[in-house]
């Protein structure tokens, strides 16, 4: 059952073979054995999963069950969910009992899916290797000395190692698809506005969105059809007419064009990351696809764009925790700015400090115009890019990460070659474009380990989600990359 | 570009973080990394080119000036921090440091 795909435990639940009570338990049996190597959940609740677990067997007895009716989710703890704890990987909200859902959480209770726990995150979104979680590191399930990638990291441990049937991610420069890519699962970031952002904790508003992580792109089609949707809470949600996601699937991938970005295969990518990603190419081609070579000449500037960008909306975000309504309060303070100062020094973590200072001097009296506007500039400039590159081909595709997982503590003192770990994923952020990344392969063994998981990033043009679902789910049937499952779980 | 310890201060105070002399200098070398990196996209000619705040050109919805949102006083007030074992909170009000004689 643990490996079944989402349509499979819906039929089981459907033909009564097993209820969803079970299957709740399953899972939180499995959580309770697991998790402590894997560190993927910061908040179990049995009691409040089992409930909803009750009210899904009620309504699958009643035949009014839908896709995901009963089916148990694991929830990134970004979300607010109501009568929850909801941390946000900070110590600042450790003890936050979120008052209300957010409208992602809604459409899944709508849906009659289970919430199994909300799964372990950098704090506040805010790290590419889950090392900034004040809950600690989440293991990668491939080799618990390595990363599980970031800030999803927790979803994605959780999805490979089958302690949940499919998980949420949010991804502001990468977070859904990093750690999909480096612990070889499959996730997807949809165009920017496609989920409502409303109880999303926020960090960088203008890039933040939220999207599924699963076991494969089928998976996927079936749980953004029940998170996207238009929330007038949120003034970034789009008012779309509803489509259904899994429509393309199973379309044959003849003439299709596929861009490949001269800049994503150039310097700085492992050579083994290189070659699967070049052998998913071929595999393409046996499925009828055809490759040109595209150009994205502004995208060595993302990440410079973005930790301008990012930082600035962040501290404007953050600046909420002040110790007074929610959150830490310091124990001790002299006078009210004293308290502020205490509160916020002891509640956030060392990344989250340094992005809030970055932010805070970009938006400083004088600098505003070197920094904050130069780089909104360039962040036409680097979408602009993509607009051109839509022209040749429909889909552009190449490597997520510019290498597998790394080791914990690899790159801790150093905030720079962190931040440049994501140098494919966060120019399709700023374009707002929907991206992907799905299992391709495993890179190098090496001192008798063996290769860690490598993924195959797909970027659409804007709305273009089934279409990247369909090349996925073609390259699924004909693969079995992502079925891989690590061992001794 | 070189950040000195008193910028790294100021920034500090207002981004309203407590610091101590051994973080402002951990801070100073970090932040100096992180805007070298950052000066790339200075050097990038961009007269003409409008700034891109929102991926989707919408404008601002508008809506109907009416309420929408129940009153949940009592349960946002439960969330209130804690000052020596009780919640900062009095007759519908947050507690903080008195700022005014």
């Amino acid at each position: 059952m643990i490996n079944a795909s989402l349509k499979q435990i819906s039929a089981h639940l459907a033909a009564k073979k097993i209820s969803s009570v079970e299957l709740t338990q399953l899972y939180l049996d499995r959580i309770a054995a697991f998790n402590s190597r894997l560190n993927a959940y910061i908040t179990v609740n049995p009691e409040m999963s089992l409930a909803q677990a009750r009210e899904a067997d009620f309504r699958i007895a009643a035949g009014k069950a839908e896709a995901l009716t009963g089916i148990p989710i694991a929830q990134k703890d970004i979300f607010c969910a109501k009568g929850w704890r909801t941390t946000c990987g900070s110590k600042m909200l450790e003890n936050f009992i979120s008052p209300y859902d957010a409208h992602v959480i809604g459409q899944f209770n709508n849906a009659g899916a289970v919430n199994l726990g909300k799964t372990n995150m950098d704090e506040f979104a805010m790290g590419s290797s889950n090392e900034t979680s004040y809950f600690g590191a989440v293991k990668n399930p491939w080799d618990r000395n390595a990363v599980p990638g970031g800030s999803s990291g927790g979803s994605a441990c959780a999805v490979a190692t089958r302690l949940c049937a499919a998980a949420t991610g949010t991804d502001t420069g990468g977070s859904i698809r990093q750690p999909a890519a480096l612990c070889g699962i499959s996730g997807l970031k949809p165009t920017y506005g496609v989920c409502s952002r409303y109880g999303m904790i926020a960090f960088a508003s203008s890039l933040d969105q939220a999207g599924p992580m699963a076991h494969s792109a089928e998976d996927l089609a079936l749980l953004l059809n029940v998170m996207a949707g238009f929330d007038e809470r949120d003034s970034t949600s789009l008012q779309r007419e509803k489509e259904d996601y899994a429509r393309d699937l199973t379309k044959p991938l003849n003439g299709l064009r596929i861009g490949l970005p001269k800049e994503f295969f150039a310097e700085g990518l492992s050579n083994d990351v290189a070659q699967a990603v070049e052998a998913a190419i071929a595999e393409y081609k046996k499925l009828g696809a055809s490759v040109v070579e595209i150009s994205l000449p502004n995208s060595r500037l993302s990440v410079p764009v973005y930790y301008v960008l990012a930082p600035a909306e962040a501290s404007s975000n953050l600046s909420r925790f002040d110790g007074v309504r929610y959150g830490h309060r310091a124990p001790d303070y002299t006078d009210l700015a004293d308290m502020y100062e205490k509160s916020r020094a002891q509640g956030f973590g060392a990344e989250v400090k340094r992005r809030i200072m970055i932010g805070t001097y970009v938006l400083s009296h004088g600098y505003y115009d070197a920094y904050y506007l130069q780089a909104q500039k360039i962040r036409r400039l680097i979408a602009q890019d993509f607009t051109e590159a839509f022209r040749q081909c429909d889909i552009i595709m190449g490597p997520t990460s510019p290498s597998t997982a790394f080791k914990l503590g690899e790159k801790g003192d150093d905030p720079v070659q962190m931040y440049l770990s994501d140098i494919y994923t966060i120019a399709v952020n700023l374009a707002g474009l929907p991206g992907m990344s799905i299992p391709c392969g495993f890179g190098a063994a090496n001192n008798g380990n063996p290769g860690m998981p490598v993924g195959l990033q797909i970027i659409g043009n804007y709305f273009d989600e089934a279409r990247m679902l369909n090349a996925a789910h073609q390259y699924q049937l004909a693969t079995d990359w992502h079925n891989r499952v690590p061992q001794g779980l | 570009m070189f950040l000195a310890n008193a910028d790294v201060r100021k920034v500090a105070r207002l981004a309203r973080l407590a610091m101590s002399e051994a973080e402002i200098e951990t801070a100073r070398a970090q932040l100096s990394g992180i805007f070298a990196l950052i000066a790339e996209m200075q050097a990038v000619d961009t007269r003409g080119i409008a700034p891109m705040s929102h991926a989707q050109d919408v404008s601002q919805r508008l809506r109907e000036d009416a309420v929408t949102e129940t009153n949940q006083r009592e349960l946002f007030q439960s969330l209130a921090p804690q000052y020596k074992g009780s919640p900062q909170v009095e007759a519908g009000l947050y507690l903080v440091p008195q700022v005014i004689e």
